[in-house]
């Protein structure tokens, strides 16, 4: 089976910024060829989209009218990741060579504020005020704590690992770092996550340059290939965003089940990451995404919270860039970001936020309405 | 003068009653309930599928306060961002049924625990361009004698 290799990195700085949101995504597109020395002439197949900000194929108009199949990609949160996973799924089946992936977004201030309709319910669940990601995401770790013994003090340190993590990021939105103690302090948004436990919808865009591995080496002396690329539904008795019932029996997350798959393509287990990307749409979302992608089991996050193994220096970094917490997530662009975070990480060119110990391998991992997660595999 | 109350949806619980009880439905072939009614399984894709009565008690399964006014589309509550009051949002498990997602009368975190008893009531939450209320369903807690 034909290998992928990432072979070109490019991104637009996170945040709030005056240019379109598919303004942002050509300055990543261009940034990603330049990374990759190569031409937009050489890009035999796009995938892109944007949940918010047009549709990614016009952006022909200003990267070049070559002609080339450009695929327009909108599934939720994993955007981005689908982008990816339709690219590495190009190559491999041997439909292009070089292909681009791509997402950006821009958002407007504010909590999303999505239609009841186009999750397939009534107009009365958005009527009564319970069309809200965040009360989703309040009741999951509410529920969690209080099975496994997590403690506000945990979320909060996640918090202030990935602001501090994100000042350390160039491209990072929220650069300052917090207090665990102004985190705790924060307005309560939803029950136990205040305000600076959330991420904020935001600005942003990137792109990856993907190659057949055989032609690695013509972009770049350090190409990192992609091991496996995993997009999941949810089953039945998951607990996800926008559900006015939950089954009884419960199961698994999407993300177990995209992790497992995840894992199993790529030859390698969990206990074999050197650094990982996880969604941190809050605090919690970090500490229940750790377990649920097979990185520790449920509970233990709370030691390894604490004692600081998640930490750029710790044993199991993660969300090295900031993560959204930092980053603000633009739909479109979140999920490649993480990988964008990845490549730099195992190029050893991730500057003051680099992990030591020259890490070999990666993990990436987004989850979104309703219900979906995409997962990768990466190493050098 | 007693104010005329409209439900929100038509379908999600009998109304008017003194007795209100949510509708749901269920399907006899995987044994599985949800709520609202939907007319296919979501385990088995069966469309074998009988409406139930859910139970009016049933315990708090996780909570959670909504501490901000909601976006106008799509929440219909009119009190503004100056007379926002955080209401409760929960999961209340019916026992041999399901876990509905459901409004909860009480917002002090320090009144809500996982385990709780709870109970159905209908509460109005907002008007309509009649002035007439539109109540919805929600969970309080059992206040024992």
């Amino acid at each position: 089976m034909t290998d992928v290799a990432i072979v070109g990195i490019g991104i637009h700085p996170f945040g709030r910024h005056d240019s379109s949101g598919m303004e942002q995504g050509v300055v990543a597109a261009r940034s990603a060829l330049a990374d990759a020395g190569c031409a937009w002439s050489d890009v035999q197949y796009a995938f892109g989209g944007s949940a918010a900000a047009g549709n990614a194929d016009t952006m022909v108009s200003a990267l070049g009218l070559t002609g080339l199949p450009f695929i327009n990609v909108a599934n939720g949160c994993a955007t981005g990741g689908s982008a990816l996973i339709s690219g590495y799924n190009a190559i491999r089946a041997g439909a292009a060579d070089v292909v681009m992936a791509i997402g950006f977004d821009k958002h407007p201030r504010g909590a999303f504020d999505p239609d009841p309709a186009d999750f397939g319910l009534g107009k009365w669940y958005g009527d009564t005020g319970l069309m809200l990601t965040t009360q989703f995401f309040g009741l999951k770790i509410q529920r969690y704590m209080h099975q496994y013994g997590i403690t506000a003090n945990t979320l909060a340190k996640v918090a202030a690992k990935n602001f501090r993590n994100g000042s350390l990021n160039e491209n990072a939105w929220r650069r300052k770092p917090m207090s665990e103690e102004q985190i705790l302090n924060g307005a309560m948004l939803s029950n136990p996550l205040t305000q600076f436990m959330f991420c904020s919808p935001g600005e942003g865009g990137v792109a990856l340059v993907l190659a057949n591995a055989d032609r690695a080496r013509e972009f770049t002396d350090t190409p990192v290939y992609l091991r496996s690329a995993v997009l999941r539904s949810r089953p039945f008795g998951s607990f996800e965003v926008f559900n006015p019932w939950l089954a009884i029996e419960r199961g698994n997350s999407p993300t177990v089940a995209a992790a497992q798959a995840a894992f199993e393509m790529a030859g390698i287990g969990p206990g074999d990451i050197d650094v990982a990307q996880v969604q941190d749409t809050e605090s919690g979302a970090e500490v229940m995404h750790m377990s649920e992608c097979g990185l520790c089991a449920d509970g233990e996050q709370e030691d390894l919270i604490q004692s600081g193994e998640t930490e750029i220096t710790g044993r199991l970094p993660i969300n090295t860039d900031g993560g959204c917490i930092a980053n603000g997530e633009p739909i479109g662009a979140s999920g490649l970001r993480q990988v964008y975070e990845s490549v730099l990480q195992l190029r050893g060119r991730a500057g003051s936020r680099q992990v030591p110990g020259n890490p070999a391998t990666a993990f990436t991992h987004v989850y979104g309405a309703p219900g979906i997660s995409a997962c990768t595999v990466l190493s050098r | 003068m007693v104010r005329e109350q409209v439900p929100v949806a038509d379908g999600l619980f009998t109304w008017p009653s003194d007795q209100p009880q949510l509708i749901g439905s269920h399907f006899p072939e995987s044994g599985v309930t949800t709520f609202p009614v939907q007319a296919s399984c979501p385990r088995t894709s069966s469309q074998v599928m009988h409406e139930v009565l859910l139970e009016r008690r049933g315990t708090l399964w996780s909570w959670t306060i909504q501490g901000f006014p909601p976006k106008s589309p799509p929440y219909a509550g009119k009190e503004g961002p100056l007379g926002f009051v955080p209401y409760g949002v929960g999961y209340v498990e019916l026992s041999g049924q399901v876990i509905v997602e459901t409004r909860l009368t009480e917002n002090d975190p320090a009144r809500l625990h996982i385990g709780m008893p709870m109970e159905l009531v209908i509460i109005p939450f907002t008007t309509d361009d009649q002035d007439r209320d539109i109540v919805t369903f929600a969970f309080a807690p059992v206040q024992e004698a």
